[in-house]
């Protein structure tokens, strides 16, 4: 079946915080559902954004009183659906978004890793991811081939 | 985090009944789980049956709760949901512990 129609952008606003993430994933799924989006196709999303917006939170927004907006669009196109993130935190290291490779885990017991797959995740599933750093803002651009035509 | 644990042939059962082990909660879920496993059985199934989301933060937590048992007790997950898998699977993390579908599953298999 072709898909012909598809979802109006829509914008979903948060502060850095603590729950933040959480809010802002429940949003972006109540603002999919006329997609019917399947587990698998949801849970891709839902994994994506959450690492996306967790990153911010923890790294963008460090400390409270360095909290601030979070701004997530969300348009449907034919090949998937586009998420633009936009924070005006910290700016990533070096200007660029860690390379994401897979945490390595032919390691010992004590030295099994902890952390480290949020950026591997994102870059599994998702395409197209752009960070570029614009007047004291982060921008996140990505897509995630789920809804498609 | 609520976590309830029980015994059962030997294994220590530990119920997540919490629909996410996320950012928000994994500290706290990686000290309910020292609580609940310190002096325990040598195994433990942590039954993940009601946990619809987990993110690499939750996934962190559960490796931490692994280490923190030490290497000669055994973690076993079971009762993945779909997207709780998947973050297993990606991260190849569903190599490191037994992963079992269901927790009776998990019992048959490990009890003693």
């Amino acid at each position: 079946m072709t898909r012909t129609t598809f979802l109006p952008a829509f914008h979903i606003s948060v502060v850095s915080g603590q729950m933040a993430v959480r809010t802002a994933l429940g949003q972006l799924l109540d603002g999919l559902k006329p997609l019917s989006l399947d587990v698998e196709e949801a849970g891709t999303v839902e994994l994506v954004m959450a690492e996306a917006l967790n990153n911010i939170v923890e790294h963008a927004y460090p400390t409270e009183e360095e909290s601030g907006p979070i701004d997530i669009t969300c348009s449907h196109a034919p090949d998937g659906l586009h998420l633009t993130v936009v924070d005006s935190g910290r700016a990533m290291p070096d200007g660029r978004t860690p390379v994401g490779i897979a945490a390595d885990i032919e390691v010992d017991f004590c030295d099994m890793p902890e952390g480290g797959f949020g950026w591997f995740l994102i870059k599994d599933l998702a395409k197209d991811v752009i960070y570029q750093r614009q007047d004291k803002e982060n921008l996140l651009q990505l897509r995630l081939a789920v809804a498609v035509a | 985090m609520d976590l309830r644990s029980r015994s059962e042939n030997s294994l220590q059962v530990v119920s997540v009944h919490d629909s996410r082990i996320d950012a928000a909660v994994a500290i706290e879920f990686k000290e309910a789980m020292r609580s609940a496993t310190d002096n325990g059985d040598d195994t433990v199934v942590l039954d993940l049956s009601e946990v619809q989301f987990i993110d690499s933060s939750g996934l962190g937590a559960i490796v931490a709760a692994m280490k923190q048992m030490g290497q000669s007790r055994k973690l076993a997950l079971a009762g993945l949901t779909p997207t709780v898998e998947k973050v297993f699977r990606l991260t190849r993390m569903d190599s490191v512990f037994p992963v079992f579908p269901t927790l009776d599953g998990a019992i048959a298999e490990l009890k003693t």
